[in-house]
């Protein structure tokens, strides 16, 4: 579950968990979050959680809420955003690795009907029933695995020779389509050459590949419709 | 043309890099015009049962259906409903589906609660009707343009549609496990199903969003379009690229190319001329 930590000029006041669907910050007692500054507004924001994602809003503060150092009037929170109000931070953590509930998680349920309301709309949920299926991490997609160093292949031989061409798409397409075409995928732990379409396939270093991906490696030569071409990592 | 010559089809599931378990399940017939993608969910290995069944009990139930030639005339209107036959078998065969995968887990404890997403396409004379329930998803590749047909049934899309959060908030959520629609959950459930015309050259690509959490639609696109040439080096290709990326999920992957037109022949010269071929 959610939770935010509260701390004053880098002081940890309080841990609080996210438990409840609407919780409130402010300076009046009946907030959930009470912080008694006056720089504080007597209902100053509330976060509304809904399932395992949070949003906050600022309820027209007379000093505003800030998240990273932005003005927000609404805002999508991530993991380990810090909220600011006055001289009050809230850090926003929500790491699904180390959720203490995670087991259960991976376990799968389906939640049943009014299990879920969202604030706002949608407002037909009453009639919706709820599936989860085991949460595959709410990480951010792409550009994730190290990528593999910077490569480039130099054609060798025919109109082109001497032409460089950088690999910097996760598949680079060489050769004539309808001819002969290979391609070359870039993985984060190097590059891999397969050929693609037509009846012959592309020599590499004097010999023919089958059907498989094959590794390169710096200085590979490699030989697709008649054109010969050095594959080599760029330093 | 025949639908076997006409279509091309590659299929593949992977468990990915993280789970024991591949909770996918996939089927593809270039003869039939029909592949058939589901994503379980459920405690132990139920999400495997449920999906296993869906795509097992619609494969065998429309294979039946399709051998009766002559009777099944997918493109006619249906008298009662109004609506395309194929409409009509599909939301009986889903229905059935539906019922028998809600009963086991209603019956066998160790199975209470599980259930699956489905997408499903069905290809004839030169039309294509889908059916999806969940976030498993149908892309379309035309001329060029990637994109996707299906509007996934998941808490997300419903915030996506309110305007509650923006695409770029959606790919942090931490819902995205969240469907709104599953088969066998619930004694009824409704597909949505739509009809599409297909043109020789499109290629189809159906996933399980083991595929799309992990990859970039645009990358996903790139991908299908440069190896069009060769649709089961493509399949695996998406499937790599899910596990380089991290391989959280199960991942599973459809592709269907268009060679060519596959209207039935309707006069008697066309049926002359198909039969001499």
């Amino acid at each position: 579950m959610a939770k935010l930590i509260l701390s004053m000029e880098g002081l940890v006041l309080k841990e609080i968990t996210l438990g409840k669907e609407r919780v409130t910050i402010g300076r009046k007692p009946h907030n959930d979050i009470q912080i008694d500054n006056l720089a504080i507004s007597g209902e100053h924001a509330a976060i509304v959680t809904i399932l395992n994602d949070s949003f906050l809003e600022d309820l027209g503060s007379t000093n505003g809420t800030l998240v990273n150092g932005e003005p927000v009037t609404k805002h999508f929170l991530r993991n380990n955003d810090v909220i600011e109000l006055g001289k009050y931070r809230l850090k926003y953590i929500n790491d699904p690795a180390i959720a203490g509930d995670a087991p259960d998680f991976e376990k799968t349920m389906i939640l049943r009907p009014g299990a879920v309301r969202p604030m706002e709309a949608p407002k037909d949920h009453s009639n919706t029933s709820l599936g989860m299926k085991a949460p595959a991490s709410a990480a951010p997609v792409a550009g994730q695995a190290p990528a593999a160093p910077a490569a480039a292949i130099q054609l060798l031989n025919g109109a082109n020779a001497g032409k460089e061409l950088e690999l910097t798409k996760t598949l680079t397409t060489l050769g004539k389509p309808g001819v002969q075409v290979a391609v070359i995928a870039r993985r984060p732990h190097g590059y891999f050459i397969t050929h693609v379409e037509g009846a012959q396939f592309p020599v590499l270093n004097g010999k023919v590949l089958d059907t498989q991906a094959h590794p390169l490696s710096d200085h590979d030569v490699i030989e697709i419709a008649g054109v010969k071409m050095e594959f080599f990592f760029k330093t | 043309m025949k639908l076997a010559e006409a279509l091309e089809v590659a299929t593949r599931t992977d468990p990915g890099r993280v789970r024991s378990h591949n909770e996918d399940a996939v089927f593809g017939s270039a003869e039939q015009g029909l592949v058939i993608l589901a994503d379980g969910m459920g405690g132990y290995n139920a999400g495997e049962v449920a999906s296993g069944m869906a795509t097992t009990l619609l494969a065998s139930n429309f294979g039946r259906l399709l051998k009766q030639v002559g009777h099944c005339q997918p493109l006619a209107v249906d008298a009662d409903t109004g609506k395309r036959v194929s409409h009509r078998h599909i939301e009986e065969e889903v229905a059935s589906a539906n019922s028998a995968i809600y009963n086991t887990a209603q019956s066998q404890p160790q199975y209470a609660g599980m259930g699956t997403t489905l997408v499903m396409a069905w290809f004839y004379e030169n039309q294509v009707t889908v059916a999806h329930i969940g976030d498993s998803r149908l892309y379309r590749l035309r001329d060029g343009d990637f994109r996707v047909i299906t509007r996934d049934h998941s808490l997300l899309q419903e915030q996506l549609d309110s305007g509650m959060i923006t695409a770029e908030e959606a790919r942090h959520s931490q819902n995205k496990n969240l469907v709104t629609r599953a088969l066998g959950v619930d004694p009824v459930v409704e597909p949505e199903i739509h009809d599409y015309e297909v043109e020789p050259g499109d290629i189809y690509l159906l996933c399980s969003d083991g595929l799309n959490d992990m990859v970039d639609d645009e990358e996903i696109g790139l991908t299908v379009q440069t190896l069009a040439a060769n649709l089961e080096l493509a399949a695996d290709q998406l499937i790599q690229m899910a596990n380089d990326n991290g391989g959280r999920d199960n991942v599973s992957v459809i592709l269907v190319k268009v060679r060519g037109d596959f209207a039935v022949p309707r006069g008697w010269w066309q049926k002359l001329l198909a039969w001499l071929k």
